[in-house]
């Protein structure tokens, strides 16, 4: 929102026309770009972007941050491979599994939410933790999940030289949706009553916002998005295996997306996996000793939190606001002593 | 069967005392700076690692060692609080500070492996295969040297808390911040050295764990810091008495439920880490029902 | 006539200290109603268990007839008690707009769909309107931890006022605030009032609540000394020894 009412609409109507342009470019990609090894980043780049948009759903709006979504993630995973083997499912049909794949995290996000969002900010990021451990664990030790083995998916039964194609429209399909539901949320009365929470959840409630079903409906949704993307990813690699389906750099690398694009923003999450997730595929591909990925990642999140603590985004928008108002000649206004900057509202 | 149950119960209260060790750091971590220090399970891996590296390339005792090993993890610990979490300010700070934590938890983690590589390595003394023969039992010589040494440490930091100028700065500190700043404590150099104790005993806690472990690589940092999590969530976040008890308390009850079955044996640490979460969040010790913040 | 508001025999302890002993206080319709006392008379504290921050120990309190004893902050918001605290509470990362819609939120009829965009035309005309009245409507479209002290407390008071409460109870509204600011602030309140708004004002300026409110209550060590007019309460002495204290109290410690 901006002060001046008129330019609201026009930056709403422009805003439509990009996110529009965007997703035609994405959706025209892989058509003019074949090398495998770039639609195979694109694909997975995908994943993660709407892995990290469904994580901004929650951490982002709520302010509680998780760091065991790798278990929606993981879930989502194993919950297509079990479906398609005992339903010996292949080729196209395994995409149906996804909304399954969805279900089943929101159906297990609600016990994992309930316990979890009863405490205080800090604690719950070390519950998220624990619930990672525990699910790592379950995946490892149980048998139907085939153990330290895990379980394989059903080979794809198309053409070998768009292979990726499928998967890259589904996941574009995923990401387009996420978004949405993160734009929605965020001009919606549910959306103002959980960024209210993150910004003084007590307050909030003695105005009459109910904390525990606003944070546990976006903790639901935030699962879905990523129980999907999990599911996603397990058929596009062939394999759910206890280390890699729930992997502690997942969490990671969400929360540096988020972070670096700007936490709580709509844009931030998409732009910080879009410019991160092909950098650390670029360097696993070309510096084979993955030790060195974690490495960077750990590096670069430290310096975003003390370097850039919002994120490109808002900071990038503030840079310009202050830009314009530089620019136009700002005439003396009320005589208050620290006059209030009039800046940009996050997008 | 009773003698195995009364040797898992000496073997869960003489591991407990070196978890409770650990234990203690991290809870006075959160006790004095309100965070979470999320990577003192590899900091523990790392304090092995480097008695490793005393033991095998220079040859110097394992108990020995601790006297560069201690002061070494104080100046890392330090180097981190002061590098990475003293900078952080705004409303976030508390859940920044871990995640910052978490991040150079990973970086720890790759470093390691990059100079050690996957490969399992343990600590070796003639004292860590040796045992004594007591009351009937074999305990090992490492364990009760190890407990030994975790008891004159908690009481060296009970002593350093209590009876010095410097640990009433830090209680000061952990009741209320701003007051002691008023009263012209140096909260930023009580939040370093704070921090940098809390680390310095992983470097006890990590020669320990590389000696009994029977094995470790990087990637044992998870086990360690969900255990040293559940235990100090158990106890209490902040409390200290409250850290001391559960580690030996989980110790000893993750050794019991070992006789029965060892695959289901850690899961003990889960499962009371949420049954406290669903009955009493605040913990056994802590501080006022945690409430949603 | 019963009073809008009151609070009867309020006892509250808190660990060994006594906040609030047996204390009563009234506040009339159409009133501006100030409470004052030294630090530590436990003015907040009533505040608090008005507004059910606090439970009570002992006593009750009413509005109008009914008892709201013990009822949540939420549930006292919604039967028009509005409150604004001493450390100003606003949302900093909303725009001042969306801190005003958060106020608003639950009495809109739109409370049944969650996606529905936040506030309808109706809603924010009001929230403008009342941004307008309290002068900080230029700064509506930007984030609330952009405006300056003073600012923070309008915009705390128009999200309280917008909710269309009975009766506002406000905890220090001059604390902090420079001298055009507190004339601003009592012009409002003046206007609100003479729309039929109730007040009831903690306050440690005694020029602003002795120009602005027509009923005093005077609090010291949780007990009610004093009640009356201004110009009653300005020459009490029991009221000047709650907030100067007098010599021979050490000998007579023992009997507070």
């Amino acid at each position: 929102m901006t002060t001046r009412p008129g330019n609201g609409a026009i930056q709403r109507g422009g805003g439509t026309l990009a996110a529009l342009a965007v997703v035609a470019v994405l959706a025209v990609f892989p058509l003019a770009v074949t090398n495998a090894t770039v639609t195979t980043i694109a694909v997975d780049t995908l994943v993660f972007a709407a892995a990290a948009v469904a994580w901004n759903i929650f951490s982002g709006y709520s302010g509680y941050i998780s760091l065991g979504h790798a278990v929606f993630f993981g879930t989502g995973a194993y919950t297509v491979g079990i479906a398609a083997r005992a339903w010996h499912l292949d080729g196209d049909t395994v995409f149906a599994l996804l909304p399954l794949a969805g279900g089943v995290a929101a159906a297990l996000s609600v016990p994992l939410g309930l316990i979890a969002l009863r405490v205080r900010r800090h604690t719950f990021v070390v519950i998220t933790i624990a619930f990672f451990f525990i699910a790592q664990l379950a995946a490892t030790n149980l048998s139907w999940t085939g153990g330290s083995s895990g379980i394989l998916a059903p080979s794809p039964n198309w053409d070998a030289t768009t292979f990726n194609d499928p998967f890259y429209y589904v996941g574009l399909a995923l990401l387009v949706a996420a978004t949405a539901a993160s734009w929605l949320i965020r001009g919606s009365r549910f959306g103002l009553q959980l960024r209210a929470i993150r910004d003084d959840e007590d307050r909030a409630a003695g105005l009459g916002v109910r904390p525990m079903p606003v944070k546990l409906a976006a903790f639901v949704i935030s699962a879905i998005v990523t129980g999907m993307a999990g599911g996603l990813w397990f058929y596009f690699i062939g394999q759910a295996i206890p280390q890699f389906a729930f992997d502690p750099l997942f969490d990671l690398s969400v929360v540096v997306m988020a972070f670096f694009g700007g936490l709580g923003t709509l844009s931030g999450p998409l732009l910080g996996a879009l410019i991160i997730e092909p950098a650390q595929q670029w360097l696993t591909l070309h510096y084979t000793n993955e030790y060195l990925s974690e490495i960077l990642l750990g590096a670069l999140f430290l310096a975003v939190i003390l370097g850039l603590p919002r994120g490109v985004i808002p900071t990038a928008a503030e840079k310009i606001a202050a830009l314009r108002a530089r620019r136009r000649s700002v005439p003396a206004r009320e005589a208050v002593p620290q006059a209030g900057r009039a800046g940009q509202a996050a997008p | 069967m009773g003698r195995q149950i009364y040797e898992a119960i000496a073997d869960g209260i003489l591991g407990g005392g070196v978890y409770a060790l650990m234990a203690v750091g991290l809870t006075l971590i959160f006790g004095v700076l309100d965070i979470i220090n999320i990577a003192q399970g590899i900091l523990v891996v790392l304090g092995a690692y480097l008695s490793y590296t005393l033991s095998v390339h220079l040859h110097i005792d394992l108990f020995v060692g601790l006297l560069i090993t201690v002061p070494a993890m104080f100046v890392i610990g330090v180097a981190i609080q002061w590098l990475f979490i003293r900078p952080l300010r705004g409303r976030d700070r508390a859940s920044m500070s871990l995640l910052a934590a978490y991040a150079v938890a990973l970086i720890i983690e790759g470093v390691l492996y990059r100079v050690f590589g996957p490969n399992y390595v343990v600590l070796t003394a003639s004292y860590v295969t040796s045992s004594v023969h007591l009351f009937g039992f074999y305990l090992p010589d490492i364990y009760l040297y190890g407990f030994a040494l975790a008891v004159a440490c908690v009481a060296a930091l009970y002593l350093l808390l209590y009876r010095t100028r410097f640990g009433r700065s830090v209680r000061a500190t952990m009741q209320d911040q701003t007051a002691a700043r008023l009263i012209g404590i140096d909260v930023n150099r009580v939040a370093a050295v704070t921090f940098g104790i809390g680390v310095a005993v992983t470097a006890v806690g990590g020669m320990m764990f590389g000696a009994t472990s029977g094995g470790f690589n990087p990637n044992s940092g998870y086990d360690l810091i969900s255990r040293l999590l559940a235990i100090i969530i158990l106890g209490g976040l902040g409390s200290i008495g409250g850290a001391l008890a559960a580690a030996v308390f989980m110790t000893t009850a993750e050794a019991l439920v070992d006789i029965w079955s060892p695959d289901w044996a850690v899961v003990v640490f889960y499962v009371a880490l949420v049954l406290v979460l669903v009955i009493r969040p605040s913990g056994l010790f802590g501080r006022a029902p945690a409430r949603a913040q | 006539m019963t009073a809008l508001l009151r609070a009867e025999g309020v006892t509250k302890a808190f660990g060994g200290v006594q906040a609030l002993q047996d204390c009563t206080v009234e506040v009339e319709q159409g009133t501006i109603a100030g409470l004052i006392g030294p630090n530590g008379s436990g003015k907040t504290t009533l505040f608090n268990i008005m507004t059910g921050y606090e439970r009570v120990d002992a006593g009750d309190v009413y509005l109008g007839h009914r008892k709201i004893t013990n009822q949540r902050p939420q549930r006292v918001f919604a039967l028009g008690i509005g409150r604004t605290f001493q450390l100003t509470r606003i949302f900093p990362r909303l725009t001042v707009l969306e801190n005003m819609l958060i106020a608003t939120q639950h009495r809109s009829g739109r409370a049944r769909n969650p996606l529905a965009r936040a506030g309808g035309r109706a809603e924010r005309q009001r929230a403008l309107g009342m941004l307008e009245f309290t002068g900080i409507a230029g700064h509506a479209g930007a984030l609330a931890d952009t405006l300056s002290y003073g600012q923070r407390k309008l915009l705390e008071l128009s999200y309280v006022l917008v909710a269309d409460p009975a009766i506002v109870l406000l905890d220090e509204p001059a604390g902090g605030v420079n001298p055009s600011l507190i004339q601003h602030l009592a012009g409002r309140i003046r206007e609100l009032n003479a729309a039929g708004t109730t007040f009831l004002i903690v306050e440690h300026n005694m020029d602003f609540v002795m120009g602005l409110c027509g009923h005093v209550t005077v609090l010291d060590y949780g007990t009610v000394v004093a009640a009356g007019p201004p110009g009653i309460i300005r020459s009490d002495p029991k009221v000047l020894d709650a907030y100067l204290g007098v010599a021979e109290e050490d000998d007579d410690a023992g009997a507070r």
